[in-house]
């Protein structure tokens, strides 16, 4: 019983998403396109984790309404990003640009990934071990032999 | 291999889960720093609350410092801060213009008759595109205008005693010494 209310639940949660950027209708596929796209790629201000496409939250209605308008005035792509970032700041963007501010943002991955080859390195995994000596080969024959 | 070498794990476990947690704790998460800082408040032309034929446009916000409070009547926090409003504009003789966000105006009305009207006036922007503007995603917000029509400071939440006394009136103390 929970697990189908859980699953009707998810199935509205998908329908009701899905419906919250198809709200408007384009008059040039391609605008439609690309309003998808972008809303996609920028982010809630309102929410922690959420796209401008699957936020229901009001103020994402309200960003998607400024997108559609600003691609229906001519912006560009960039345009779009640019006129979102200068006022909710780097926030709204899933993919930022480099610059001196956020820098821990894009190095710290790669330096963990380093760290990571580093120590994978130093345990040993992928180092072959030195084939057993007789010596060694007589203990385990002897531990095995306790076993029984 | 050392013992102490086994205890490698437990440690850089300890190293993340300490930094993960004050990542959750120090500073709220829903809380933007604001892009608008140092930056013109945006030219605007939009009705003024209970004054059907009246507009406001950005020249009647410059030539004083001012608060710029966005409300709503659906906002129990704009309530909230209400009172601490109404104290700014009265002690501290600080203008205070409104912006009525996303409202009914007649419920917006009946709300400053009910509650006391601390605001010089109420700039009405009924679809939320005005708060897009100046970067809003909830209220109440507010910012700090100075004389020249810049954005100096922008607080997202409420306004109360202590945020008076340790933000807002050091920020309009720093205006006043650069005039």
């Amino acid at each position: 019983m929970m697990l189908r209310i859980c699953a009707l639940l998810i199935g509205a949660a998908g329908v009701l998403g899905a419906s919250a950027i198809d709200g408007f209708d384009f008059s040039d596929p391609e605008l439609a396109e690309r309003y998808r796209e972008l809303l996609g790629e920028l982010r809630c201000p309102k929410c922690l984790n959420e796209s401008l496409a699957s936020s229901g939250a009001p103020i994402a209605q309200d960003l998607r309404r400024t997108v559609r308008r600003l691609l229906e005035e001519g912006a560009t792509d960039d345009d779009v990003r640019v006129y979102l970032q200068a006022r909710y700041g780097d926030f709204v963007l899933y993919d930022p640009e480099f610059r001196a501010a956020n820098w821990p943002l894009w190095l710290i991955p790669p330096v963990l990934v380093l760290i990571a080859i580093v120590v994978i390195g130093r345990v040993g995994l992928f180092r072959r071990r030195a084939p057993l000596t007789n010596r060694e080969r007589e203990q385990i024959a002897r531990l095995l032999e306790d076993e029984r | 291999m050392s013992r102490a070498r086994l205890f490698m794990p437990v440690a850089v476990f300890a190293v993340l889960a300490s930094f993960l947690y004050l990542g959750f704790t120090l500073r709220d998460p829903h809380e933007l720093p604001s892009a608008l800082i140092d930056r013109p408040f945006p030219d605007f032309d939009l009705p003024i609350l209970g004054e059907p034929d009246a507009r406001a446009t950005r020249a009647d916000l410059v030539g004083e410092p001012r608060l710029v409070n966005v409300w709503a009547t659906w906002c129990p926090t704009c309530l909230a801060e209400h009172g601490e409003l109404a104290r700014i504009a009265n002690e501290a003789g600080l203008s205070i213009v409104g912006i009525n966000y996303k409202d009914n105006p007649i419920q917006a009305s009946g709300w400053l008759t009910r509650h006391g009207n601390p605001y010089d006036f109420n700039i009405v922007d009924a679809s939320g595109d005005f708060g897009v503007e100046l970067g809003v995603y909830g209220a109440p917000e507010t910012f700090l205008v100075d004389a020249a029509g810049i954005i100096r400071y922008k607080r997202v939440g409420d306004i109360n005693e202590g945020i008076w006394r340790e933000e807002l009136q050091p920020a309009i103390a720093a205006l006043q010494s650069l005039q």
